[in-house]
């Protein structure tokens, strides 16, 4: 049995409190309005001494003439920060959710494959998914505020932009409050039902495993969690990520946020896996194992470039004005992170876990996992921030307290669920050949 | 000059994995394995060094993605420039991405290729050479090891192999040229 440690509990309940504190912060320094803007960009640019100066004055110049100029592009600017510590709580929320979806979906995948090599895995695999329940009602919530219009995150809850809006008016069928509140609580209904039975059923599989009755459940609802999880995910990403460009659309959107959550929750997998067996307990997972993670953590990487790549190089080839925007925003306003998560994601788990040996050494999947994850982060902050905070964008205190909030929520609801059950899934029928698994 | 060598027969992958693992612990050089199928692990247990294949196709992997860049830079930017969907092409770097499925492919072409290549020949396989393994079965459901007798008791070695689950076991009067 795993006990939770002291250090640790504080730990994350001092992440969270700082977190929480931090957002605090940030939604109260959010300017009022046009004038609290203004005082803030003069400020900005005072920092910046004569260069500014320079700036400012051929931008002025411009803006003169500009027929949208004067106080509209002002406006613009405090609707966007407005935003911003809506939009890092989403990014930040969203992205531990889809980790611990991630594993879910790859949880059921063993038991659908009948995979002999991860049953030892299992219970942290069981733990992660625990926090689908505290995490999924804090996006619903965030969800439904920001669907009926509490925030202005999603432009198609707006009535008055869609009033104007003659494409959100023809998709209005789809993007609209009540329709996403209720799609989104059959996605979360159905992922939290599944996680439910799946982990009571590997519970009573120790208790009893004669003749694998349990096991054989479990086979059944992960397959069938399986073809429930592939399409509602695919809706998911449209509604929770794709709809904040509702004049936007890219047919393997669905794939391209799955590849993104399956290679984050499979790195989380292994860095807690690598983190418990320097703690002394698992002692039963060997090298392999974290080997054939290190494998999955190379080649989903591999398969999310690939899909990155295809749906950039189909849009940037064709150039088409309404698709190409997407991009265009993203490498002229988000540059660093735009490219910058292409290495993270790519490039460095590319060379560093291309090595077949350097998958076994345990601190080189470490240093790897969090540049994925980190990465992974930056991916989910480039679908939502150019929509929604636009050129306004900075890493500041709002988006770093998000992470650290869900961040200390998250290894605090993980690390108890832990505590729960043996960290040992005795009952399974291939835990003898899991147990000498060897590359 | 002839030596002496002992051929045990095995029926299962498992059993002989376990056999090498003892044969080796008893000090005994074990020549080579006949498989008729590749056994994970095997190469470790026989204590063969690493491979160095990866290492080859990486490099060929290099000189794949190094021939299709200066490939698709003579072709599509030095030689004969065009206009693709109003994308003139007068600079790799800006054309990069629609060159990228061809630097992917070539990698891809030139490391596997080449390295079923260097396969071959390090191995020294070619086209119509006569077979080595020294038993028809190995080709069908039977594994062969053959240990070095030449220093050693042929009768203490022929009962360890047979305590070590072989089927068959015997003793080869080996030339050293015939083959």
């Amino acid at each position: 049995m795993y006990t939770l440690s002291n250090r640790l509990r504080l730990f994350s309940i001092i992440l969270m409190v700082v977190g929480l504190v931090g957002l605090i912060i940030g939604f109260a320094d959010r300017p009022g309005s046009i004038e609290e803007v203004k005082e803030m960009m003069a400020a900005h640019d005072a920092h910046g001494g004569g260069h500014a100066e320079a700036a400012t004055q051929s931008h002025g110049g411009e803006h003169g003439e500009d027929a949208h100029g004067g106080d509209a592009h002002y406006e613009h600017v405090l609707h966007q920060l407005q935003n911003k510590p809506w939009a890092s709580l989403y990014a930040a929320a969203f992205f531990f959710f889809m980790i611990a979806l991630g594993v879910l979906a790859f949880y059921a995948i063993q038991f659908a494959a009948q995979a002999g090599w991860s049953p030892v895995l299992f219970r942290v695999m069981e733990a992660i998914t625990a926090y689908l329940v505290p995490g999924g009602l804090i996006l619903f919530v965030i969800l439904a505020l920001s669907g009926f219009h509490v925030n202005h995150l999603f432009v198609w809850a707006d009535p008055a932009e869609v009033a104007t809006d003659k494409l959100l008016q023809g998709k209005a069928g789809w993007l609209n409050g009540t329709g996403f509140i209720i799609r989104a609580a059959i996605f979360l209904g159905g992922w939290l039902l599944y996680r439910h039975f799946a982990v009571k059923y590997s519970r009573k599989q120790d208790e009893d495993s004669e003749g694998n009755k349990w096991y054989k459940k479990s086979f059944k609802i992960s397959a069938g969690f399986l073809v429930f999880f592939i399409y509602t995910e695919s809706m998911m990403s449209w509604d929770w990520i794709m709809s904040f460009d509702p004049h936007w659309f890219s047919t393997l959107f669905g794939w391209y946020v799955f590849a993104s959550l399956f290679v984050s929750g499979i790195t989380t997998i292994a860095l807690m896996t690598i983190y418990l067996k320097s703690k002394g307990y698992l002692e039963f997972v060997n090298d392999s194992h974290i080997h054939d993670l290190a494998k999955f953590m190379f080649g989903i990487s591999i398969f999310w470039t690939y899909l990155w790549f295809s749906q950039f190089m189909l849009i940037w080839y064709s150039n088409i004005p309404e698709e190409v925007t997407y991009f265009i925003t993203r490498i002229e306003d988000y540059k660093l992170p735009f490219f910058g998560m292409l290495v993270m994601n790519f490039i460095f788990p590319l060379l560093v876990l291309m090595n077949s040996d350097f998958k076994r050494v345990n601190w080189f999947v470490v240093m790897a996992g969090i540049v994925i994850l980190c990465g992974h982060y930056i991916d989910v902050y480039n679908m939502i921030m150019p929509a929604t905070v636009g050129e306004s964008w900075f890493i500041g205190i709002s988006e770093i307290s998000a992470v650290l909030l869900f961040l200390g929520l998250f290894l605090f609801v993980v690390f108890r669920a832990l505590t729960k059950a043996p960290l040992l899934a005795k009952g399974n029928p291939y835990l003898e050949e899991s147990k000498h698994f060897h590359y | 000059m002839a030596s002496k060598v002992i051929h045990a027969l095995y029926t299962d992958d498992d059993v002989l994995m376990d056999a090498v693992k003892k044969v080796r612990a008893e000090h005994y050089h074990i020549e080579e394995v006949f498989c008729p199928f590749p056994v994970h692990g095997l190469d470790k247990a026989m204590g063969l060094p690493h491979t160095r294949l990866a290492i080859t196709s990486f490099m060929y992997g290099c000189v794949g993605l190094t021939v299709a860049v200066l490939m698709m830079n003579y072709i599509m930017i030095e030689d004969w420039p065009q206009d693709i969907g109003g994308k003139p092409s007068f600079s790799y770097i800006e054309n990069m991405p629609a060159f990228v499925p061809i630097m992917f492919e070539l990698t891809v072409f030139f490391a596997a290729h080449l390295m079923v290549i260097t396969f071959y020949m390090r191995s020294r396989l070619w086209p119509f050479k006569k077979a080595e393994n020294p038993d028809v079965r190995t080709t069908d459901d039977h594994f062969l090891m053959e240990v070095d007798a030449g220093h050693h008791d042929v009768n203490t070695l022929t009962n360890l192999l047979s305590d070590t689950g072989a089927v068959e076991v015997k003793v080869i009067d080996k030339e050293d040229d015939n083959h």
